[in-house]
């Protein structure tokens, strides 16, 4: 049939299984917006208050989904601003779709009102992008992004479309949904060579990533821990994939990673590491990091493989078929030895917990953890709430985490929790904190406008603490430009925006508040308020290794 | 699309062919890529092919294997890269032409042009005050009649970059696993 451009890419989207698009509509890409109008039966489309928070809801809609995200704006600011979004996504290989409008064919490269390079812009921060010059290219170019979105390594895809493709006829055709490229386990001789050093290992340690949850396979991993014996660590990207109560797991590892996981990593005579790309807050002193110890690595992307350590065994793959081919080949055996030392770091760690009465951070997630259903996506912002929340939370099921791990993107989290709420259909929780907050809490009108249920935990301290904690321990607590100093009356501006909310200062206040909270139709929002003094322990300082992990710290007045 | 091309070594280069899909974002995606990564890229040539659908793109990287298997491993993630050969000595043939223009002086004319003649250089053209000589070789050869060179006035220099072709029957686009 004959279409317009504007209707052959809404009806692709559609075509592709995509039910819900986060979008903000302008002069360039007003066509599709019109056709988005024609077929509001079939496509839900979300307006937000600002594009970033669009393109980080089609981020929390993708990581809690495994589907591809999808976010729409005009040329020009409309596509920068998703920018920071796209870069999250593509730091954390999140499969997105961002369709931008811009200029007619004819006015490119005359810097014409709202006219930017938005392909050029955002050449690094995608894992590919098209300038569509021709409508009758629009339809295949969308499939083909489908495509790469969700291959191998996720990654956002960027479509610019000129307004004369979105105007100009062509015929369309239908088409079934797009597969992703058939994964591929790694090759039979490399994975030979990892069963044979996982023999031999005597003190083998499981490390996985968000790699894990992209490929499907925590089943393929437990298997592989029970089978050999190993405990289990992940990365930040890597959290949810298995429950936080399974007895082999040790949490996360890294700069703020838990403490039994990175002892056993560190005294690991092999690392078996899953879909992990050894990021330097994970390894901190690149030469200092697992010394000891064999990495085996596990890959999809093959560019990771011995990007920042060296790893006796590469393997590039499809994790889950690699495992698969790899667990008939291991020895089942029991490590008694090194478990017992394993439980050994567990002991020491209670030791360092922090169990302080008030209302201190953990206890603050804690109190959370009682309302998390099985369901419940939590999405966190940047910064200590972050840690936090990464250190303490209950996981129950994969997909249910979101957070900007390798951009670090402060501003993420509201974006991303709307998102989370329609990829659940449930309600969604963001952990933030006052800094974060202040970054995109223009969406709580969005929340309040489509009614999203979303619980809002703000971690009130008053000064952006990660910055603070940073400048106590190496800047001789000079606190410069950290301290908010801020009279933001959460629970007025919550009201203002048409939402509630209200300010806790003890855990009792808290559970009273959450208990109203996940009562409540639409969003709520929680001022907890905490001393501007805690900190994030324990801390591997930046280029530090194990040996200079601070565990305890009295700050001294 | 990119048909990336040739490694070639020579002694810290290397040289990598590649075909590629065919459009100006294409180079701009490569260079882009070696500018972010760091890969340090000496030279750089593009081209059309025999297939309207690729051009050629081959280029010498200055590094070690281990770098060169990074560079390989980030090469091969861009969707628009469709093959990728690194092109050595031995099973390839490579050349690069080099135009030179030089101070016209009455001393050092006659050492000019015997080092020019012993080179295989051409003199394009001729004035009172300048002479430009073209070279055609491999790089190699030019650093050495650039080297050689020294000792005169150089005034300007352009070379091409290196192309290369791998010897026998085999192309480049049979690598291609589409």
């Amino acid at each position: 049939m004959l279409l317009s451009g504007a209707d052959i890419l809404v009806k692709t989207l559609i075509e592709q299984g995509c039910d819900t698009v986060f979008g903000y509509p302008g002069g360039q890409i007003l066509n599709v917006y019109d056709s988005l109008y024609t077929h509001q039966s079939e496509i839900n489309h979300i307006l937000t208050a600002h594009e970033q928070g669009a393109a980080h809801a089609a981020d929390g809609y993708a990581r809690t989904t495994g589907k591809v995200g999808v976010v729409i704006s005009t040329s020009g600011p409309g596509a920068t601003n998703l920018v920071t979004g796209i870069a999250t996504a593509y730091l954390d290989s999140i499969p997105m779709v961002a369709v931008c409008g811009n200029v007619p064919t004819t006015q490119i490269g005359s810097d014409s009102f709202q006219e930017i390079d938005i392909t050029g812009v955002t050449l690094p921060i995608t894992k590919h992008n098209y300038f569509v010059g021709k409508v009758e290219d629009l339809a295949d170019t969308i499939r083909e992004a489908f495509v790469l979105a969700k291959s191998g390594r996720p990654g956002p895809v960027l479509i610019d479309v000129p307004k004369d493709v979105q105007i100009a006829k062509c015929e369309y055709e239908p088409k079934s949904p797009v597969e992703k490229e058939e994964p591929q386990p790694a090759k039979n001789t490399r994975i030979e060579e990892a069963a044979e050093i996982i023999n031999s290992a005597i003190r083998p340690f499981i490390y996985f990533g968000g790699g894990l949850i992209t490929a499907d396979a925590p089943e393929e991993m437990l298997s592989l821990a029970e089978k050999i014996d190993a405990p289990i660590g992940c990365s930040l990207m890597g959290l949810s994939a298995i429950p936080t109560n399974h007895p082999g797991f040790l949490g996360m590892q890294g700069m703020h990673g838990r403490f039994a996981s990175s002892m056993s990593m560190h005294n690991a005579d092999v690392i078996i590491s899953l879909g992990v790309r050894f990021n330097d807050r994970v390894t901190g002193n690149r030469q200092k990091f697992a010394k000891g110890a064999k990495i085996i690595h596990i890959d999809v992307d093959g560019s990771e493989l011995n990007k920042t350590v060296n790893a006796v065994c590469g393997l590039r793959g499809d994790v889950k078929l690699t495992l698969q081919k790899l667990l008939p080949m291991l020895d089942e055996s029991k490590k008694s030895e090194w478990m017992a030392k394993v439980d050994a770091f567990r002991q020491e760690e209670e030791n360092y917990l922090d169990n302080r009465d008030g209302l201190t951070p953990r206890r603050a997630i804690l109190t959370l953890n009682k309302y998390l259903g099985e369901n419940t996506a939590v999405c966190t912002d940047v910064g200590q709430h972050q840690m936090w929340s990464a250190q303490n939370l209950n996981f129950k099921t994969s997909r249910r985490f979101a957070s900007s791990g390798g951009l670090g993107t402060m501003g993420y989290g509201f974006g991303a929790a709307i998102g989370a709420a329609y990829g659940t259909g449930e309600r969604s929780v963001l952990i933030t904190g006052d800094g974060s907050f202040g970054m995109n809490l223009n969406e709580l009108a969005t929340a309040v406008r489509y009614n999203v249920p979303v619980v809002v935990i703000i971690i009130n301290n008053g000064v952006l603490g990660m910055v603070r904690q940073w400048q106590t321990l190496f800047y001789d607590k000079h606190y410069s430009n950290s301290v908010l100093e801020r009279k933001t009356d959460f629970p007025a501006f919550a009201k203002a925006f048409g939402a509630d909310g209200e300010t806790v200062t003890t855990p009792e206040e808290l559970d009273e508040a959450l208990k109203k909270a996940f009562n409540c139709e639409g969003p709520y929002i929680i001022d907890c308020k905490i001393d501007k003094d805690e900190f994030v322990l324990p801390m591997l300082p930046p280029g530090g290794s194990m040996d200079d992990i601070i565990t305890k710290l009295e700050v001294q007045e | 699309m990119i048909l990336l091309q040739n490694w070639r070594c020579r002694n810290e280069q290397i040289y990598i062919s590649s075909a590629c899909e065919k459009s100006v974002r294409c180079s701009n995606r490569l260079t882009s890529m070696f500018r972010r990564r760091q890969f340090n890229i000496s030279s750089i040539t593009a081209s059309e092919t025999e297939s309207a659908e690729y051009s050629r793109i081959t280029f010498s990287f200055d590094g070690e294997e281990e770098g060169k298997q990074l560079l390989m491993n980030q090469l091969y993630k861009l969707p628009d890269v469709c093959s990728i050969k690194e092109l050595t000595n031995e099973n390839s043939l490579s050349c690069e032409l080099m135009l030179i223009k030089l101070k016209n002086d009455p001393d050092t004319r006659e050492e000019i042009h015997s080092a020019a003649e012993a080179f295989k250089a051409e003199t394009i053209d001729y004035s009172k005050d300048s002479i430009v000589l073209r070279l055609i070789g491999n790089s190699r050869k030019m650093d050495d009649f650039i080297s050689l060179m020294g000792d005169f006035t150089i005034l300007e220099i352009c070379r091409t970059g290196t192309a290369s072709i791998e010897k026998g029957s085999s192309v480049l686009r049979k690598n291609l696993n589409l």
